[in-house]
């Protein structure tokens, strides 16, 4: 019997997170939920400081979770305070964004007829999420990209190894080095210095604009890519678009010890709240991760095969991806095939 | 060292003749722009002109036409605008090739343009400006205040400016506006693309401050300044009125950046306020890179800082087929353009009349808008959507066998 931390988070995060519980339930998965419910925002709409302690002592123990996205507010007076999403990845140096977009069968893309099948591996700590910014003067404002050549080496050492395991063959670095010599240039650096250990796997290097206008005309050349921070969150948003969204693409925070699963596009969604139209099955893919990485593939392998014959058929498809099911009709579909 | 004192002493006093000129706040220089109704006539009306393009496209009836060739030292003559004198910079590999396609065009048009051609040579670095950009080129720019630039290779070397941020500096290019729509008859996976992406040029990702604080750990400075952001976010939506477009979007990361992208979006805010006719919206913006994805059609105006602008105008060049055929113009103080191709020399078919000029003419159709030149601007449009679409004369890139040659003569019938 596992136990499991489960942060609901904000906006369509309580309804999806309820799906996967009741999939674990039905499943009969050894899997006990110990649930939190924070949210990113006080009572009266100011950001949150911090997580309480006891969530992260519970992730400490538990060491994997499945969390939606806390909601980060833009309040008026440009407070310092960091989001929450952000502030738990570096307290838990989970240094490794992992996204896998692909294109499910049956979900109607603009580019359905390519088979697309990406592997984002996106670095989550540093960049431009720093968080330190401040004013100069009034009117001016600076904010600091901090690339470190650690970080740097961490994130090409887990892609390149992650790409080995796997047999994929290509690891493509994404980078603006034209531009931001030093930052970006020490981790192109780190890249072509970790390349040279993996001769198996062919490495190539693209600027984050062309990346961008390449994968929206040629999707398939593309295989694992690397990325820092910001250019990441980009670059995974554009594959979770060609994929089919927000909807349907899992990711993964991953760190030494510790593992929390989400949604592969962490969009808090807080214009879907209470509608019944999210999609869960980014969240439900991501739960199939989960059990893949506690060691029990079966249920995994269950729980994917599910979802994939059920979003064949378009009269299970929510609005997201065209179609008119809402979340509970999809559910009860899923539940009975299981 | 006593030159090079003589000579930043001589820079300094320059830049404050300069700032002097430039020295009221935008709102101050926008008022004076529409006073020299320079600002004023930029519709780049790419929307309205695509309306009528397949149905329209036909030559202009004999008569006029052989009062527009016989015009054509149209300063005499009332009723049409006098003539004016553009600097060309064509550029490198295919640059020349097309220019010259470019120039045929226009001469047909009967656009009443002179060019001042300036061409530049990776192996002279001027000293005054430091770069390859040479000081007579940018005194024409300066005099004329419009020009229009082909592909330039920029050589990888030390000790001088890059070409694009000399000009970039020089004549304060604030602002790069790419409209991305897509082409009638050339068919991508996005056939509803109707946008135009303006960006800001001078500041945010790329100013260029970097450091190593101790071995191994790099900072980058990314700058955010109000002025800025205010230029750009004016630009934007005076843009979007005079183009008739309904909704401007302000693309930004200010929940994680929530200081520097907050200023962004602040003053975006406050300028949407005084355009309440035209709708206002902020994304995030990787959300918004999903949805160009996944369904561009519902944007419009996008205006946003630095690096978000770069990664967003190359997704919708992509989206709509490449940069091959995407145009761009450069918005400066004063009310100085610059249009330019975007696309790359292409050495492997410099001189073998294969180039596909559609970028550099979108672009000196954008140009002839700016400076109030649209019938011409519109005349070159239609003809150009209309050769696309009928497909017979198609350059390699666009899936054809026809030469450069070939496109621009077929493109010449067409008006």
């Amino acid at each position: 019997m596992k136990t499991v931390t489960l942060i609901p988070g904000d906006g369509i995060g309580p309804e999806v997170v309820k799906c996967v519980e009741r999939v674990v339930e039905t499943l009969k998965a050894p899997i006990k939920f110990e649930k939190f419910e924070v949210s990113g925002a006080n009572p009266d709409g100011t950001p949150r400081e911090s997580l309480p302690d006891e969530v992260i002592e519970s992730l400490r123990r538990n060491k994997v979770c499945i969390k939606g996205t806390l909601w980060a507010p833009l309040y008026k007076e440009n407070t310092n305070t960091q989001s929450l999403n952000v502030m738990l990845r570096k307290k838990l140096d989970l240094y490794v964004n992992l996204v896998h977009a692909y294109n499910i069968p049956g979900v109607k893309t603009r580019h359905e007829d390519g088979r697309i099948d990406i592997r984002i591996v996106r670095e989550n700590t540093e960049g431009e999420y720093s968080g330190l910014e401040h004013e100069v003067v009034p009117g001016v404002v600076e904010s600091l990209k901090i690339i470190t050549e650690r970080n740097s080496r961490r994130i090409a050492e887990y892609a390149f190894e992650y790409a080995t395991m796997n047999n994929r063959r290509k690891v493509t670095a994404v980078h603006k080095a034209n531009i931001m010599k030093l930052g970006d240039g020490q981790f192109l650096s780190v890249c072509r210095e970790t390349a040279k250990r993996y001769p198996n796997i062919e490495f190539e290097e693209m600027i984050v604009d062309a990346t961008c206008m390449k994968l929206v005309s040629n999707p398939e050349h593309f295989d694992v890519m690397v990325t820092p921070n910001l250019y990441g969150n980009i670059v995974c948003n554009v594959a979770a678009g060609l994929a089919g969204g927000a909807g349907v693409v899992p990711g993964v925070n991953v760190g030494e010890d510790i593992a929390i699963f989400e949604q592969g596009a962490r969009h808090v969604g807080r214009d879907l709240i209470g509608l019944d139209l999210a999609n869960p099955t980014a969240m439900l893919l991501s739960t199939a991760m989960m059990f893949r990485h506690l060691q029990i593939p079966m249920f995994a392998d269950r729980l994917e095969a599910a979802i994939i014959t059920l979003l064949a058929k378009p009269q299970n498809h929510t609005p997201d991806i065209g179609g008119k099911a809402s979340t509970s009709s999809f559910m009860t579909a899923l539940l009975e095939k299981l | 060292r006593e030159r090079e004192r003589e000579r930043r002493r001589r820079r300094r006093r320059e830049k404050e003749v300069w700032r002097r000129r430039m020295r009221f706040s935008s709102l101050n220089v926008l008022l004076s722009h529409l006073a020299k109704s320079s600002f004023r006539s930029s519709p780049h009306l790419v929307g309205g002109a695509r309306a009528a393009v397949a149905a329209t496209a036909k030559p202009p009836p004999q008569e006029q036409r052989t009062s527009r060739f016989s015009s054509r030292s149209s300063s005499s003559s009332a009723g049409s605008p006098p003539s004016r004198v553009a600097t060309f910079l064509p550029g490198d590999g295919i640059g020349p090739e097309i220019a010259k396609a470019v120039r045929q065009i226009f001469e047909v048009a009967g656009v009443p343009i002179v060019w001042e051609d300036h061409y530049f040579s990776p192996d002279f670095i001027d000293p005054s400006t430091q770069s390859m950009v040479t000081r007579t080129a940018l005194d024409s720019l300066l005099k004329n205040q419009v020009g229009l630039k082909g592909p330039m290779a920029t050589p990888i070397g030390k000790g001088h400016r890059s070409l694009n941020l000399t000009l970039r500096k020089e004549l304060s290019l604030y602002a790069n506006i790419r409209p991305c729509f897509s082409i009638p008859g050339y068919e991508t996976k996005y056939n509803d693309v109707n946008l135009v992406t303006i960006r800001e040029n001078t500041e945010g990702e790329y100013s260029g401050l970097e450091h190593e604080v101790v071995p191994g750990v790099v900072e980058s400075l990314k700058v955010i300044t109000e002025k800025a952001s205010m230029r750009v976010a004016e630009y934007a939506f005076f843009y979007a009125k005079a183009n008739n477009r309904s909704k401007v979007t302000a693309v930004h990361k200010a929940n994680i950046m929530k200081k520097a992208d907050g200023l962004f979006l602040s003053c975006c805010r406050k300028v949407a306020d005084k355009y309440p006719e035209i709708k206002y919206e902020e994304k995030i913006i990787d959300n918004c890179c999903m949805q160009l994805v996944k369904d561009p059609s519902h944007f419009d105006v996008l205006v946003m800082p630095n690096l978000y602008g770069d990664i967003v105008s190359d997704l919708c060049a992509g989206l709509v087929g490449g940069l091959g055929l995407t145009p761009s113009l450069n918005v400066g103080d004063g009310g100085i353009a610059l249009a330019e191709a975007v696309h790359g020399t292409a050495p492997d078919i410099a001189g073998k009349d294969l180039a596909n000029p559609t970028a550099l003419l979108l672009s000196s159709v954008m140009m002839l808008r700016h400076i109030e030149m649209g019938s011409y601007a519109d005349k070159i449009e239609s003809a150009l959507l209309a050769t696309i679409a009928e497909g017979k004369f198609l350059t390699g890139d666009l899936g054809g066998k026809a030469t450069t040659t070939d496109f621009t003569n077929a493109l010449c019938s067409k008006m």
